[in-house]
This record gives C-alpha cells, sequence and structure tokens, in this order.
C-alpha cells in the first residue's frame, strides 16, 4: 500500500475524464434531467408520488452510473496492456482499487451533489430528513457501484459483456429492494433474498431519509451495510487481479 | 553482479492455452551490451519476455533477474518493461501518462522531460495519446519504461513501424544505456535489426537456435545474413532430429 500510488491513480482516473467532456456531461447531467422528467410527470396529478420515490432515486443513479463506468474503465485496463504494465511496476492491487474508488467516488460526490440540489430546490422534493444525509447515501451507493463494478469486471472480457452484466446484477436488485413493493410485503422467499442484497440497504436509508427527519440507529445500520459491503467487495476485486496471468 | 548476468531462464516450460510455447528453455542475458531476442512471430519471444518481467504463468522451471526471482516485488523499480502492443492511456496526453508512470514509480518529475526528449516527443506533450499515430503511440510506451533509473530494459518489439531515422536513434539510445551497465534485451521479428545487436539469442518455435555474437554466428553458418544463418540452423535442427 503506498498512499503516492493511491492518489496518483485516483488523479489519473480524474484526469481521463476530464478528456472525456461527453461522458463528463452525461455523468452530471443525466441524473438531474431523469429527475425532472419523473416530476413533471407526476407533478400533476400526485405530487406525492414524487416525494416518495425521488429521494431513493437520486441514490440510485450514482450506483448505477458507477457501475458501467468502472467495470467498462477496468475492463479498459485489462485490454489496453496498462494493467500488465502496472502490475510490473510497485503498483499495490489495494493502490489501483482505492485510486480507481476515490476517484469515481469523488466524481459520484459531485453527480449526487447536482442530482440532490435540483431534487430540493427547483424540484422542491419534500425531504422530511437532512439533503447532507441524502448525499451521504448516495456516496455509499455510487462506492457500492464502484466496488460492484470492479469485481464484475473480472468476469467479463469484452465490453459486451460488461455492459450485459447491468441487467443481471443491476436490475433484480432494484426490482428486490423494496422500491416497487415494500419488502416485507413480499412472497417470504423473495424477501429473504432482498435481505442478502446490499442495495436493499441503500433503498431502506433513503427511503428512511425521505420520510423520518432524524439521524435513526436503522439508518446508521443501513449505511453501515452498503459501506461494508463495498469494502468486502473491493477486497474481493483485489483477489480477482492478478499480477501473473496465462 | 557476477558475470554481468542480468538474466537467467532455467527449464523455463510455458504453457498457454494448451498449447506449449517455451517447452524447455535454458538461457542467459548479460548486461554491457545490448541483447537481440529474434524469431519469427509465434516463436514465443512475447511470453518469454512475459516470463522475465513476471507477468507470466510460468509451469516449470526458474527465471532469475538481477539476482531475484521474476517478479519480486523489489525488481519493479529495477525492471523497465515495454509491451509489444502500446500500452498507455488513450485519453490521456503524452505528459499526463509519463507523469502517472513516474508517480507510480517514484521516480523525480524531471524524468518526464528527459524521456520525452528521448523519443522526442516533446512538441506532442500536449496531444492526447489517442490522436497520436501508432508510432508515436508505441514511442510513448518505450518513454515510460524509460523513466526511473531501470537496471535492466525488456523491450517487445519496440521499433516496429517506426521511422528508420528514428529507429536508429533508439538502436543508439539502446547502446548508449547498455554502455552504461544497464542490462537491454530487445525482441524483433525483422531479422536485420539483428545487426544491430551485441549478442543473438534465435528462437523458434520456444527452442533456442542459436545465443551468439552476430559476426560469430554469421562465420559459424556461413551465412550471408542473420536471416540466411536462422535458415541454416533451422535446417541443421530438422537434420538432426
Amino acid at each position: 500500500m503506498s498512499t503516492r500510488v493511491t492518489l496518483a491513480t485516483a488523479g489519473r482516473v480524474l484526469r481521463q475524464l476530464r478528456h472525456d467532456h461527453r461522458t463528463l456531461a452525461l455523468l452530471l447531467a443525466v441524473p438531474s434531467l431523469l429527475l425532472t422528467l419523473l416530476w413533471w410527470i407526476y407533478d400533476e396529478r400526485s405530487p406525492q408520488v414524487f416525494d416518495r420515490v425521488g429521494g431513493v432515486l437520486v441514490c440510485l443513479f450514482p450506483f448505477l452510473v458507477m457501475f458501467l463506468v468502472t467495470s467498462i474503465a477496468t475492463l479498459r485496463e485489462r485490454s489496453s496492456g496498462t494493467l500488465e504494465r502496472l502490475f510490473t511496476m510497485p503498483m499495490g492491487k489495494a493502490d489501483l482499487l482505492l485510486g480507481y474508488a476515490i476517484g469515481f467516488g469523488l466524481v459520484a460526490l459531485l453527480q449526487a451533489g447536482v442530482a440532490v440540489t435540483v431534487a430540493v430546490w427547483p424540484l422542491d422534493l419534500d425531504l422530511t430528513g437532512s439533503p447532507w444525509l441524502l448525499l451521504v447515501i448516495a456516496v455509499a451507493d455510487a462506492l457500492l457501484g464502484v466496488a460492484l463494478g470492479l469485481f464484475v469486471s473480472a468476469f467479463a472480457r469484452t465490453e459486451f459483456q460488461a455492459v450485459q452484466f447491468m441487467p443481471v446484477v443491476v436490475l433484480p436488485q432494484f426490482l428486490l429492494g423494496g422500491f416497487l413493493v415494500p419488502r416485507e410485503q413480499m412472497p417470504r422467499l423473495l424477501e429473504l433474498l432482498s435481505d442478502v442484497l446490499p442495495l436493499s440497504y441503500a433503498i431502506d436509508a433513503a427511503r428512511l431519509v425521505t420520510a423520518t427527519p432524524d439521524l435513526t440507529a436503522q439508518l446508521g445500520r443501513d449505511l453501515g451495510v452498503v459501506f461494508g459491503v463495498a469494502i468486502a467487495l473491493l477486497g474481493l476485486g483485489a483477489a480477482t487481479l492478478r499480477r501473473r496471468t496465462p | 553482479m557476477a558475470n554481468n548476468v542480468v538474466v537467467q531462464v532455467r527449464g523455463l516450460r510455458v504453457v498457454r492455452g494448451g498449447a506449449v510455447v517455451l517447452p524447455d528453455l535454458t538461457l542467459e542475458v548479460r548486461a554491457g551490451g545490448v541483447t537481440g531476442l529474434l524469431g519469427p512471430s509465434g516463436s514465443g519471444k512475447s511470453t518469454l519476455i512475459r516470463s522475465i518481467v513476471g507477468v507470466q504463468v510460468v509451469d516449470s522451471g526458474t527465471v532469475q533477474v538481477l539476482g531475484r526471482p521474476a517478479g519480486d516485488a523489489r525488481l519493479r523499480t529495477r525492471v523497465g518493461y515495454v509491451t509489444q502492443s502500446p500500452s498507455v492511456y488513450a485519453d490521456l496526453t503524452v505528459r499526463e501518462n509519463l507523469s502517472y508512470f513516474a508517480a507510480v514509480l517514484g521516480a523525480p518529475r524531471s524524468h518526464v522531460d528527459r524521456v520525452m526528449h528521448e523519443v522526442a516527443l516533446e512538441s506532442q506533450a500536449r496531444v492526447l495519446a489517442g490522436r497520436l499515430s501508432g508510432g508515436q503511440r508505441s514511442r510513448v510506451s518505450l518513454a515510460a519504461a524509460l523513466l526511473g533509473s531501470p537496471e535492466l530494459l525488456v523491450l517487445d518489439e519496440p521499433t516496429v513501424g517506426l521511422d528508420p531515422v528514428l529507429r536508429r536513434d533508439l538502436w543508439d539510445q539502446f547502446h548508449r544505456l547498455a554502455a552504461r551497465g544497464v542490462g537491454v534485451l530487445v525482441s524483433s521479428h525483422v531479422m536485420d535489426e539483428a545487426s544491430r545487436c551485441d549478442r543473438l539469442l534465435l528462437l523458434r518455435e520456444g527452442r533456442l537456435l542459436a545465443d551468439d555474437e552476430p559476426a560469430a554466428l554469421l562465420a559459424r553458418t556461413g551465412g550471408r545474413d542473420v536471416e540466411h544463418a536462422f535458415l541454416r540452423l533451422c535446417d541443421e535442427t530438422e537434420v538432426a532430429a
């Protein structure tokens, strides 16, 4: 582990994004545009629906986007040969993964910041809890996305495959996470399944901030699970990185 | 180091994708000159090079680099490696690429300007690597290997597709480094690059055909040039087999 290498890697990841103006614009603008669309759909008929799901969506976008961006970025690192080069240099696996997590984590912070601001201010999302808490949850979810993306990219050989992992890994978590039907009202087996999926806790946490004013023990536990799983997945991701390849 | 041996390969066997690429390879590379690893494409050059820099899964045998097992953590600042296809970030500028690799190596920032000069890319410093021509991109990749103060340079086909003038300059650069005591191992499938080497390792189908100085090799085989010598050696081994 080297702080110098970790920070250099985080800086490099950010510099790569800075040259890619279109990706950067998409990253920052798309969540807010989708939130606005949702607001518009419900504004006249039932504004309470936007209040109910808006907060959850603010937290889900960073997860989704970071998952995609990370799995493709890691795959490119493998296929371009830069990963092989880095592994002949004093680059620790943890340095690489943490570098990615820090770099994309900062982007996620920016992305979630824009989304929360747009949701709370022009769209007037009725939030019982603090918007800052919503931001913390969004960043935790983004880190979960980064960690999951890093882990999954080990099982994809092409960018096509990596993109296909999105519906496999992300959609079931979304469907089972209590976003459509509260988790405790789902069939018992599905409820148990949703208990072991990390995104369920992310959605629970966002729900709590939408509905309760203070930081509760429940919210702390949910956030702890999301951060814990993200760190565990980063560890698993490190285990899938090999200096020597066949 | 004793007898200047920088790389010592003994009984190396590598299987890739079910095919035996290196059946049982034994060879040495010494410092003090440029060693050319020559052979046609598919002869196992890249696999040998990957084994030397410690990124290849090997089945058996040993590879010692600068007195340590290949891939040892302490070798990672001491060995410079250039992969066959340029391994740089297409979405970073030349300078950003080199600054990042310098940071990872812990090399002084001044080295970035030095290596850009050495590969004649100063004027492209602010250009994205993805916008460069293939030859320019491989020069960025080569420049990254010159960062820091490597004691051994392992270069997998670094001069393919380059302008002849630049190719000559780079070979001069390799010789200057070698004269300074840096071990330089350069692979190529272009036989006429052999004349630029101080020592040749000829590889074919994962087996070492020859390990000799270019002049001695020509004298021994009676070949006009290295390509000719290579053919003679192939015929000899086939007769023997």
